[in-house]
This record gives structure tokens, sequence and C-alpha cells, in this order.
């Protein structure tokens, strides 16, 4: 299962046997429904993903039979509760490839992620005239954050650029690297264009002069295998809730070096190995920086979220979201009115798209009558927007148990909204 | 599809092909701009005020989604020959309107009434009262954007 996102589009040597997308869906509750009167058409998955039965179960099992507080009790249920809490730190130290459990810092989301990074491992090595690049197609929890520390600093934002196809341009990248670069952060895949950032190369760069790299992989954990080693960031951040998992959970990558250098990022229980009102000794990672009773339970029901996705087999999962990908493209381009943001050579199952004539929250709207669920606004992007000259977009965002029909729905849905308005 | 058409009645789906009033005035007695931080929808309402204290002309722009825009250009027409405290009870019969605090058909609000059915989706009230909001910031003068959030 080592198969990197970057591979998306290739066949892998082992045929897969095929997901069998009918039975997988039978572990989602939430796709059996109407929205007004029609057979839910779930498109929205960059946004957050529906939730498997398994995962359902994993959050009542762990309220309703091992439910206490973690690493502080004597009592079984405590000792039950650190223990299942801690698995779960493991299995997400497996599903990201790291090398050691203590390397897995549990956090609310890949917004808190890079939020940590930027204020205790980036912010004390920052200082006025150095530099941290982003790129120009950031979610804007990879932006916010860093602006804030360079304002805090005195450092300063640099943006690399993308390309008319919304892909990075990596030459004009690797001539931003400079001794004054302090910190890199870049999407691994975007959540507004789909585009797959050629992130091993990246690494590879930055770390040639000596600089760190986060990655937001808020929308590649959920498309394809990471592997941080492989990839050799620094650190790597994610989102229980796009990977079906429950929302206020995610996880933080970080090398064990870095971490151990770091300081706290917020105080309080849990964090600390001995305070007195002189001085406050620090616990090891990732305790640390895990501040407070912790989502527990969140973090058990993210573990089998990814025993889940980890069971259909990434191999399977990119062959299907790739056959989705290709038939979405071309049953929308062949529709003159309807115009694609984000054609990316390397791209995962998203796909942005305007209409002539039609706002996108009209099409949201319309098509939500018809029963298909597809994000209409800037995606938390807005920098992208001004990029392509747009105000929104809609986007139709595609999860493994997605199928070709509901490919047709979409096509048709946006069929209905010309009819409507152009 | 039957909610949709009473959401999208033909009156909304021709303003929002060809908006009345568009464009900023010259010299304007007051002007403002508004911002659904949403969507990013932009508008910016300018009107004059004769003598008698009723609005004379009055011009919008941006670009939108129908519902903002119709209700812009719908908004526009309505609030010609008003009086400014005619035009701020126009909307807050407006706003009830859409947010569903009177029965329908209660209003007594003519073409704007066109509008009614964006009561049943909360989300697409602001776009409905975007312009709305900005001709109100206009009226008192509000030097920055007015935002829907």
């Amino acid at each position: 299962m080592s198969v990197e996102v970057a591979s998306q589009k290739t066949v892998p040597d082992a045929a897969p046997q095929g997901l069998d997308v009918r039975a997988v869906r039978l572990d989602f509750p939430a796709l059996h429904q109407e929205i007004h009167g029609h057979p839910l058409v779930y498109l929205d998955n960059a946004a957050s993903a529906q939730k498997p039965q398994a995962v359902i179960d994993a959050l009542v099992k762990g309220y309703s039979k091992s439910y206490s507080n973690v690493h502080r009790g004597v009592h079984t249920l405590s000792q039950r509760a650190t223990d299942d809490y801690e698995q779960a730190r493991s299995t997400a130290r497996a599903f990201l490839g790291a090398e050691k459990d203590e390397e897995i810092v549990f956090v609310r989301g890949t917004s808190e992620a890079i939020n940590l990074v930027a204020w205790s491992f980036a912010r004390p090595r920052l200082g006025p005239g150095d530099q941290v690049l982003i790129s120009h197609m950031e979610h804007h929890s990879n932006i916010v954050p860093w602006q804030m520390v360079c304002e805090d600093s005195g450092a300063e934002l640099v943006v690399a650029p993308i390309d008319d196809r919304g892909q990075l341009d990596l030459e004009a990248f690797k001539t931003l690297l400079s001794a004054k670069t302090k910190m890199v952060s870049l999407v691994h895949i975007s959540n507004a264009l789909g585009t797959i950032n050629p992130v091993k190369e990246v690494v590879a760069a930055a770390h040639e002069k000596g600089i760190p790299v986060m990655l937001d992989g808020a929308q590649a954990a959920p498309h394809g295998a990471v592997d941080v080693q492989a990839l050799g960031c620094d650190f790597y951040a994610i989102s229980s809730h796009k990977l079906f998992g429950p929302t206020g959970i995610g996880a933080l990558y970080g090398r064990y070096e870095h971490l151990e250098s770091m300081r706290p990022y917020q105080g309080g229980g849990e964090m600390i190995r001995y305070v007195s009102f002189d001085k406050t000794e620090y616990n090891v990672p990732p305790h640390r920086f895990e501040a407070g009773t912790p989502n527990i339970v969140g973090a058990i029901g993210m573990a089998a979220a990814m025993d889940y996705v980890t069971g259909l087999g990434f191999a399977e999962i990119v062959t299907h979201e790739a056959a989705l990908l290709d038939y979405a493209h071309q049953r929308l381009s062949a529709i003159p009115q309807v115009r694609l943001i984000g054609t990316a050579e390397h791209k995962a199952s998203v796909v942005s798209f305007t209409i002539d004539g039609a706002h996108p929250h009209d099409i949201g709207t319309i098509l939500d009558h018809q029963g298909i669920a597809v994000r209409a606004g800037h995606h938390c992007a807005q920098p992208i927007m001004d990029r392509f000259g747009l105000p929104a977009t809609a986007r139709a965002s595609f999860a493994f148990y997605n199928t070709l029909d509901e490919v047709d729905r979409l096509a048709d849905g946006v069929g209905k909204v010309i009819d409507m308005f152009c | 599809m039957s909610d949709l058409t009473s959401l999208y009645q033909e009156i909304i789906l021709e303003h929002y092909r060809k908006p009345r009033n568009f464009g900023a005035l010259d010299d304007p007695s007051f002007e403002a701009a508004g911002h659904n931080p949403l969507c990013g929808d932009r508008v910016k309402v300018s009107l004059k005020v004769d003598d008698q204290g009723k609005v004379s002309e009055v011009g919008f722009e941006g670009a939108g989604c129908a519902i903002s825009t119709a209700s812009a250009s719908l908004m526009t027409e309505s609030i010609k020959g008003k009086s400014l405290q005619e035009a701020r009870e126009l909307f807050s019969r407006f706003r009830d309107m859409v947010t569903g605090k009177n029965e329908v058909g209660d209003h007594d609000l003519g073409k704007l009434e066109a509008l009614a059915g964006v009561r049943d989706l909360p989300i697409r009230v602001k776009c409905a009262t975007l312009a709305w909001h900005t001709l109100q910031a206009a009226i008192q003068g509000e030097a920055e954007p007015v935002s829907t959030e």
C-alpha cells in the first residue's frame, strides 16, 4: 500500500480486483436517502465525506463500552480508553507511513496542524528579511497562519505562481527557494482544482537548500496512499472528516527531531511533566502538543476510518476514481457552455467548473433540487478564484463510493441548468 | 422541480438576463458597496434624491447570481419615486417576506413577491437581500463596504 498519490493516473502493475462499489455504498447509511424527491448524489466529498457504518460503530462503542479520560486513571476504563487512543495513534502512524508513533500529534484538523507548525516550529526560526514560501493554489488554512507568523516576525510571505491549467510552476518555485527561505508549505492536492502537486520533487529541491517542508494533505489522504518517509517531508497534516472519519480530529506528522525541538503550542494538562509556580517542565512529543483532554473517541473513529479505507485498498480506489474523473471530464467538456477550471495533467477526482450565463450559486441550487450535492463558492481559496478571474465555481468532488451513473446524473443536471438559464 | 420553478420564476430569470438600472450614477447623492463573502458576490448601489426627498435615479452594478441580480434590479424599480423612509420600510417588509416572517400574499410588495420562494432556502436569503443591505448602507452613509455576514 505504498502507491504514491502522484502516481494516481498510472495503472498499477498488479491489476486490482476492482471495487465492488455497490457493496461499498451499502456501508454508508447517509448515501441512501432522497433529496427533493431524487436519490441523493453526493458530490461534495472535498468539503467533507460521508461516514461508513464501521466509523459510526466505533464512535458508539467508544462512548458506550470503553470511555473514560486517557493517560490518568488507574482504573480499568481509563486504561481501555488510553489503549484505544494510543492504538489510534499507531494506526495513524501506519496510515501515513511514519517511522514511530511519537511522530503523530492528534489535532482538531489540518488547519490546527498548520497553525501548530507555524507558531511552534516556524515562528522562532523567523525574523525580518526571512521568507516563507507557499503556492498560489493554497487553501486559506495554508495561507492565513503563515501570514500571521510573518506579520508577527517581520518575515515575508512569498507565493509561487501556477499556470493556466492550475499546475504549480515548478521552475519558478525552485527559483524562489533562497537563503532567505526558512519554511516551505505546500498543498499536496488542491481542493479547488484537484491538482496533484509534485511534492516529492518540491521536498527534494527545498531540502537541497536545507529548507523544511510542510505538506497540507487534507485532500490527498482520501485519494491515495501517503508515505511521509518516501515523500521526505518534515510535516504532513490531514483531517479525519475528509477521510470518512468524524469531525474535530486530524493528525499532524512531524519528524521526531523537529517535534522535540519545538515549543508547546498550547499550555494545559497532559502537555506537562512537572508543574510548579517557578517552572514547568514540558512533556515529550507528541503529548507536549496535546494540551487538555483530547478528542479521544474522535481519534478512535479516525482510526476506524483509516482501517476501512486501507481495507478497500488504495490501488482499487485510485483506479475507480480515475475512471470517474475521466468520465466526468468527458461528459462535462462535451457541453459547450461548461468551462472546466483546473485541468492539470496529474489530477485527483475534483471537477471545478463554471457555466456561461449561470452563476455557481444558481447551479448549486438547481442541482440540489435534482438531488445532487455540489459545492458552489470560492472553496476557501479566494486567490485561486482571482487567478482565474472568477468570483466562484461549482465543484463536484468524487469519492470511491460514487458511480459512473452519478456522473451521468451530474451531466444531465447541468443540462437542466443550461435549459433554464441559457 | 416544481418548487424550483417557483424560486426561479420567469420574472427573476428575465431581470437576471436584462437587469434594469444597471450601472453607476454620476454624482450620486448616496452610494455604497456590498459584499457576500459566502459566494464572493459584490454589488454597488448609487442613488440620487430630488429636492422633494424622493429617489429620482438609482443604479446598481456588480456580478452575482440570478437571485441577487434580479433582486437588485427589482429593488431599483421599486424604490424610484419613494422617499428614503419609504425605501427603508419597503426593505423591512421585503426582509420579512424572504425570511418567512409573514404569510405569502400578506406583503403587498408587487413584483418583489417573485422572490418569496427564497424563504425556503435560508442560505440564499443573503443573495436576495445583498442589494437591499447595500442600499441601506448607502442611505446611512456607510464608508466601509457592507457585508452579509
